[in-house]
């Protein structure tokens, strides 16, 4: 069977029966009948190994290795979270199509799997994203307005790492994995992984974060290696959202991703990343193991991109609407919310809350987007080194002096550089 | 003759070699279903299919590097990297596989290919994703730098790059896609390594390539109104570089002004400076100026990056004062 085809794992004896049946190859933008029924059958379903503790009918379930030990309040606290990260989301979405951001980002779908990740870390750890974890963000304590920054284009991200306990957005593919096993080497050669009695509360680990598309990069293998052969304390967080851009997962690996880690000697676990409950079952279990000294470890949150790669994407060019509506079904909210509902946790009272809250963000998200000045000139110069550089004191001097000889020398970037 | 794209002379160009020589396969991300994130390969794949259109996984030294293999083997790879910033990803296959393969292999292989990617600065995508540095591929010797200008270069230099037996980074540009112009469509392959004068005058050279050629037509054509006949260099290769026509022009009209988007410092316009000066040293009536971006990791904020890059306005204010210089000593 060539690889060219929309494949899916198989055992050698099964090969030849695939073979008759095999999905004819993508030739067009458009999937054929079959590309689809076999795009839908390949994204929709995890698996046996799918670790779920809540039904897409709310229902919840139990699971022979991880249970969850949660409050009625934190479920509460959970479905608010995930409520008003969507709708931050959403704005963000809007506010680029208004042309008040340059690109957005969204993050529709993968509430659950972010928020139970996000949820799993304490103030301690530290959690290296890619540009995509603003539900992440939003459980480090940082406001969504900050977000606003990166797609305005005012600035590359203004929050404090060591403050906040989450590094800032990386753009490039996959290299966060390098740069959080380093950290994670970091914590264990400063003694702040592994401790017992008093000092295990202080125990420390780090979670990554990164798509299906970045497993192919080399970034992400390597750091794979280097986290193993030290023995990081690093929770590799993979959001398996099924599109890397316009390309399925079935284009960057023949394996289930969380059997990947088998090859580089540590646990790999596939969790319903539209299940908030497992993500945060299993992402507490695998911190606790990388505090322990017992990193690293992946999980892979089987999920879904509801919208397009950024806004700069149009996925209605390459998967079909069938998908959508599949995984619509197993929205991550909609199924905390029958739950909270169904076992009396929470009454519409609560709901109604959580949705005026929601919009109360909402306002003050566009009202401060709308409201961020442009940075001004000398901006251009105070970001190229941490010391002062002479090349690029002479350039600022030379360019404020250009500027001022304007009789409205409001600063306005007139002309370039020279 | 058509007038046409950039975009679309690129996408007719690969198309007519697909059809011509069923050696030539195109392999990137997003370059099949997606149809490429510029839209340059547009519809190939409904035509030619996946063998000859290949979707790769999120990894460009994987990529890069299977079609180093498959040119070894006497296909002829075009690579699509999505931006020449991801390029860096795949240094180690450009720098020390690609260029390296023919010497090494005491030249019994080679690897025919061609790397396309747009580079550019302007459409406000950050720091990372903005970036020129052609100049790391110019200074690798194996390797040929081709940057056209016009849709009628491109196509020209593209047919070159498939026909040479080198690999070819062919440089594009973010800012060029939508620009239009007449292409012959029975006009040969370039000639790579060789400039092209775009402009003939008397008084000043003009030196760009890729976008700054175009700036340094547009700002020659300014300065005409006011009497100044400025002579335009579109340099289309970094590598070879032309260094005789360069030093032709200023052995006629004494000044030269260099257009680039790169950096200043060992930047592109440092070359062609230290050319200018070895070749016609004794014909300059002025010091050689450069004009180019700001020493900055590009701003991402729009007013700060449109000030960060070099610009017409600044061009030509760097040529006036050029001309200045000079009319104090003719």
């Amino acid at each position: 069977m060539s690889p060219e085809h929309w494949t899916r794992p198989s055992r050698p004896d099964e090969r030849d029966r695939i073979a008759d049946t095999a999905v004819p190859a993508a030739t067009s933008a458009t999937p054929t009948r079959e590309q689809v029924i076999a795009g839908l059958r390949a994204t929709s379903e995890g698996g046996a190994d799918l670790v779920q503790l809540l039904t897409p009918e709310g229902q919840r379930v139990s699971h022979p290795d991880f249970d969850i030990d949660i409050t009625d309040e934190q479920l509460r606290g959970m479905y608010r979270d995930m409520v008003l990260v969507r709708r931050a989301d959403r704005e963000g979405n809007a506010l680029q199509r208004q042309g008040q951001l340059g690109i957005w980002v969204p993050l529709l779908g993968q509430e659950a799997a972010q928020i139970g990740a996000g949820r799993a870390l304490r103030p301690q750890d530290m959690a290296f994203p890619s540009y995509r974890e603003h539900g992440v963000a939003w459980c480090r304590g940082i406001d969504p307005t900050e977000l606003l920054g990166i797609f305005r284009g005012t600035d590359h991200g203004s929050w404090d790492p060591n403050e906040t306990g989450m590094g800032l957005y990386t753009i490039v593919i996959g290299n966060q994995c390098v740069n959080a096993t380093g950290y994670a080497m970091g914590q264990k050669f400063e003694g702040k992984v592994g401790n017992s009695g008093d000092d295990a509360a202080a125990n420390e680990a780090t979670m990554v974060f990164f798509g299906d598309g970045a497993t192919s990069q080399g970034d992400v293998h390597e750091g794979m290696v280097w986290a193993s052969v030290y023995d990081a304390p690093v929770v590799f967080f993979c959001q398996n959202n099924q599109w890397a851009i316009s390309e399925p997962t079935e284009r960057q690996s023949r394996v289930p991703l969380y059997e990947r880690a088998k090859g580089y000697g540590f646990p790999g676990i596939r969790v319903d990343g539209n299940d908030v409950l497992a993500s945060l079952a299993v992402s507490r279990w695998a911190m606790n193991e990388a505090r322990q000294g017992n990193g690293p470890l992946l999980i892979e949150a089987f999920t879904y991109r509801m919208d397009a790669h950024t806004t700069s994407d149009d996925a209605t060019r390459y998967r079909m609407g069938d998908e959508l509506e599949a995984w619509k079904l197993k929205d991550p909210i909609e199924r905390l919310r029958v739950h909270l509902l169904r076992e009396g946790i929470a009454d519409q009272d609560f709901l109604d809350g959580v949705e005026t809250e929601a919009d109360e963000l909402a306002a003050r998200f566009r009202q401060f987007c709308v409201d961020m000045p442009d940075p001004p000139p000398e901006r251009i110069f105070s970001a190229a080194y941490a010391e002062e550089s002479p090349v690029v004191a002479a350039q600022r001097e030379d360019y404020l002096d250009y500027l001022s000889g304007f009789a409205d020398s409001g600063h306005d970037t007139e002309g370039s550089v020279r | 003759m058509a007038v046409i794209t950039y975009r679309q002379a690129l996408h007719d160009t690969l198309r007519e070699e697909m059809l011509s020589d069923e050696n030539v396969f195109l392999i990137g991300e997003e370059i099949g279903v997606f149809e490429g994130s510029y839209k340059i390969t547009a519809g190939l794949l409904e035509e030619f299919g996946e063998k000859r259109v290949r979707d790769t996984p999120i990894a460009e030294e994987g990529f890069v590097g299977a079609a180093v293999g498959a040119a070894m083997l006497g296909l002829r790879p075009v690579v699509e990297l999505m931006t020449i910033n991801f390029s860096l990803l795949a240094l180690d296959q450009i720098v020390n596989h690609a260029a390296k393969i023919y010497g090494m292999f005491g030249g019994q292989s080679s690897a025919p290919m061609v790397l396309r990617t747009p580079g550019g600065g302007g459409q406000q995508l950050g720091a990372t994703h903005s970036q020129n540095i052609e100049l790391y591929y110019a200074f690798v010797p194996g390797l040929k730098v081709v940057a056209p200008s016009t849709p009628a270069d491109a196509r020209a230099l593209l047919k070159a790059s498939l026909a040479d037996n080198d690999p070819v980074l062919f440089l594009e540009n973010l800012a060029l896609y939508n620009t239009k112009g007449e292409v012959p469509e029975d006009a040969p392959p370039a000639e790579i390594g060789k400039a092209g004068v775009t402009r003939v005058g008397s008084d000043i050279t003009i030196i760009g390539y890729s976008r700054m050629a175009t700036v340094a037509t547009q700002v020659a054509d300014q300065l005409s109104e006011e009497g100044v006949s400025a002579e335009v260099i579109d340099l289309r290769s970094l590598r070879p570089l032309d260094r005789e026509t360069l030093v032709e022009s200023v052995r006629k009209t004494g000044c030269a002004v260099i257009a680039e988007d790169d950096w200043l410092t060992y930047g592109v316009g440092a070359e062609i400076a230290a050319s200018i000066s070895d070749g016609a040293f004794d014909y300059l009536d002025a010091p050689v100026r450069r004009v180019a971006a700001a020493e900055v990791p590009l701003p991402y904020a729009k007013p700060l990056e449109r000030a960060a890059l070099p610009s017409a306005e600044s061009l030509n204010t760097a040529v006036r004062q050029t001309l200045e210089a000079v009319g104090h000593r003719r």
